[in-house]
């Protein structure tokens, strides 16, 4: 029943929407969608709303639903990775150091392992971060460069394989001081 | 001896055998639902079959436990398994849901069983299991892993360094933590047994010579499927060494390749004279596909679906020419001008499936796919019984007319990309034309439907397709009555899976006794509610019945209200052997 209530509104809400083109070439699209009245909200419908009574700009980005279309997600990710490469768009992340007044953006890709993209930073902040152990962390240097996850953590520059990386790294931060040698150490 | 055949006589009058030859006559006997028949009619002939199995396939393995399995066929050699449930692949099932193979290997470790091959299928392996394997079975030859995820390159390094024996190591899309070692060098330089080898989806750099050396020495081996880290020129070193070649999955073509390169390239190629299948081409340079052209008419298998870089044009000149090929995988950047040409040149084809080259539509190529595309290909390829296609929309006409060409299709799998359309011409649902495709195809046994559909298109399902043993079905239906059409109507149902489609409890309830014979059953949201699906289980002890939550920390609370709650996830099952107690805290098994 609320889906007849979503639909309603909806129409009415277009009856009073000014938009370019010729009146009634929207309805009969309408129609459709809101013909099941007993299905449940459809993605289309939010579909709908967000690309009709925007004309004049560009369409925003179509809601995505989970596990659609039915592709398994190694070859999702596969088409993903290469879109990125290809177009050139890199994978741009934000570098924030404890201490400096400003951040800064780098591109990933544009590194191939890890020993670059330390002296890179290392360049860019003006410090250095010591020597990585696979155990101990770093060390040797008040600096440890960390890193957000897709996940949300925060996690050490260096522990997990170059590629993982990159493709899970949201943005980096390069802490100082009491709060880095907790993450620095062992962890 | 003639006490035996005396004894058997007076028994049964069927037994006129002595076991040996009846265990001679079961070998001829491969299909597993065969000697699963066969092990029924009697005592006597349970007990053969059993000790002369080798060959056990388990499709789910929460039925069944590893030490029964082993207790019921202890010479076994060869099992299959598949673990998590198909809608895994698309992300809607938690990462730590189950199908772990430790408890597998360990049994048949313990229970000393000379097992050869394994094959696993979105199963949870560790690298402790794959060493444990590698010690634990002398004459262990062939290891496939299809969707697998959970272990490293290490894991690798065992198998290829205990494994005396090995013939096949075949990885196929798994999610594999590459730590950059040295797996390929843990081939022992004894080792030259090898016939498969395929690690295309590893995603660190390789070892080039160690891969090299390797292939020198395998004088058998038919099957190579490397990863994007070869580059052309290693590539073209180890066709040389290998012209006897039937499978070649290729990596990487990254830019223009030297006219030098490329020369000795198709000088290694025009060797591979008994090269019959393709795949890989990650990253490739459209030049590097004519490379294979004076080998192209004799492929039986293509596999261009992971090609993103190349442009339909360059698909069409090459596909075109593959006149014997039996098996296409290809991107919906062919377009349907492209499968017009198949549809012309590949009367071979038996099986077709069309990928989406921008499965969210991010970009307004317009290169997908129309119902013109299917159409053309029903209508040229005579020999065609399996589809897996991808498409931007579908008519009823077209499918009626698909039908109609193609009554011989085994599987046909329909993926409309925008869930619900419908028939664009007519703005009807597409209940008429998947209508007469279950009518038309009177051997269908896989089945997945797209667009708007209502409850019409099961009520079809349910009538014609006798024979069907999976259905995948995805924003359809309007009530109830479509979901126990099919559960009614399709006897030899064995797997149904639903998403977003408005089924609940009445359909649910409805037979119980109809998923004992099924493998099971998965429904996301849908309409069925906690309530149901506890007295669901409360009525079926057989079936293992698991709630998947939203929110993957917590368990479910057990109040009175919550009977009304909707169940987010579930996916049901038949087993013989109760519930399992390897569920993370996300799932709850009534």
């Amino acid at each position: 029943m609320e889906n007849v209530g979503v639909c309603d509104e909806f129409v009415n809400l277009k009856a009073t929407e000014l938009r370019l083109g010729l009146p009634g070439t929207e309805d009969e699209k309408q129609k459709v969608s809101c013909g099941k009245s007993n299905k449940r909200a459809l993605p289309e419908t939010e579909k709908d709303i967000e690309s009709t009574g925007k004309t004049e700009t560009a369409s925003p980005p179509k809601a995505q639903i989970v596990g659609w279309p039915p592709v398994r997600s190694y070859r999702k990710n596969s088409i993903q990775t290469k879109k990125n490469e290809a177009e050139g768009q890199g994978m741009y992340v934000k570098v924030s150091m404890d201490g400096a007044p400003y951040l800064r953006k780098i591109d990933l890709t544009m590194y191939k392992q890890y020993p670059e993209l330390m002296k890179s930073l290392e360049n860019m902040f003006k410090f250095s971060v010591g020597e990585y152990f696979e155990r101990e962390g770093y060390k040797g240097s008040d600096f440890v460069p960390t890193y957000e996850d897709k996940d949300g953590d925060w996690m050490l520059v260096g522990d997990v394989p170059w590629e993982m990386f990159v493709s899970s790294c949201k943005r980096l931060r390069i802490m100082k001081g009491s709060e880095a040698k907790g993450l620095g150490c062992g962890v | 001896m003639n006490r035996a055949i005396k004894s058997r006589l007076s028994t049964s009058e069927m037994n006129y055998f002595p076991d040996e030859v009846i265990e001679h006559i079961f070998d001829f006997i491969a299909s597993h639902r065969d000697r699963n028949s066969i092990s029924l009619v009697n005592k006597s002939w349970h007990k053969i079959e059993r000790y002369s199995r080798h060959q056990v396939f388990i499709g789910n393995c929460y039925a069944i436990s590893p030490e029964r399995l082993i207790r019921r066929f202890p010479c076994l050699r060869s099992l299959t398994l598949k673990g998590k449930p198909h809608f895994a692949d698309f992300n809607l099932v938690p990462h730590e849901w189950g199908g772990f193979l430790h408890p597998w290997i360990d049994a048949l470790a313990k229970g000393r069983v000379g097992l050869e091959e394994l094959r696993l299928k979105r199963m949870v392996v560790s690298d402790e299991s794959l060493e444990l394997l590698s010690r634990s079975f002398v004459s262990f030859k062939s290891l496939v892993l299809v969707s697998c995820d959970g272990f490293t390159t290490d894991g690798l390094a065992s198998v290829a360094a205990n494994c005396r024996h090995l013939r096949e190591l075949d990885l196929q899309e798994n999610e594999i933590d590459d730590h950059r070692g040295q797996w390929l060098n843990c081939f022992p330089d004894t080792c030259t047994t090898l016939v498969s080898l395929n690690f295309a989806c590893l995603k660190g750099e390789t070892n080039l010579a160690a891969l090299e050396r390797l292939v020198a020495r395998s004088p058998n081996l038919k099957s190579l499927k490397v990863n994007r880290a070869v580059p052309l020129e290693a590539l073209t070193r180890l066709m040389s060494c290998a012209p006897q070649l039937v499978d070649l999955g290729v990596g990487c073509y990254e830019n223009e390749p030297e006219p030098e390169s490329f020369a000795k390239l198709m000088a290694a190629i025009k060797k591979c004279t008994l090269l019959r299948s393709l795949s890989g081409f990650s990253e490739v340079a459209p030049v590097c596909l004519t490379a294979f052209y004076p080998i192209c008419e004799n492929l039986t298998s293509l596999n261009l679906s992971y090609a993103a870089e190349l442009q339909g044009n360059h698909l069409i000149e090459f596909v075109q020419f593959c006149k014997r090929v039996q098996r296409l995988w290809i991107l919906d950047s062919i377009g349907d001008k492209g499968l017009e040409i198949v549809a012309s040149s590949c009367k071979e084809l038996q099986e077709l499936r069309v990928f989406p080259s921008d499965p969210h539509d991010e970009e307004d190529n317009n290169t997908a796919v129309t119902e013109v595309g299917l159409v053309a290909i029903s209508a040229g390829c005579p020999k065609l019984h399996s589809i897996l296609y991808f498409c931007k929309q579908m008519t009823n006409e077209a499918l009626i007319t698909v039908a109609r060409n193609c009554p011989n299709f085994i599987r046909f799998r329909l993926c409309i990309l925008e869930p619900n359309k419908p028939d664009p011409i007519t703005s009807q649902s597409l209940d008429e034309g998947f209508g007469a495709i279950v009518q038309a195809c009177k051997g269908l046994r896989r089945l997945s439907v797209s667009g708007l559909l209502t409850d019409k298109v099961f009520l079809y399902i349910g009538m014609y397709a006798e024979q069907l043993e999976m259905l995948s079905i995805a924003f359809a239906g309007d009530t109830d009555k479509g979901m126990l059409y099919v559960l009614n109507g399709c006897k030899k149902l064995r797997k149904l899976e639903i998403r977003d489609s408005p089924f609940g409890n009445a359909a649910l309830l409805a037979d119980v006794g109809k998923y004992e014979t099924m493998r099971s059953l998965w429904m996301s949201s849908c309409e069925v509610t906690l309530g149901g699906c506890k007295r669901l289980a409360r009525n079926a002890p057989w079936l293992n019945v698991e709630i998947i939550n939203e929110n993957e920390s917590g368990r479910m609370e057990r109040n009175e209200e919550d009977e009304r709650e909707k169940v987010d996830r579930l996916y049901l099952y038949r087993t013989v052997v109760g519930t399992r107690r390897d569920a993370p805290p996300c799932v709850t098994i009534l």
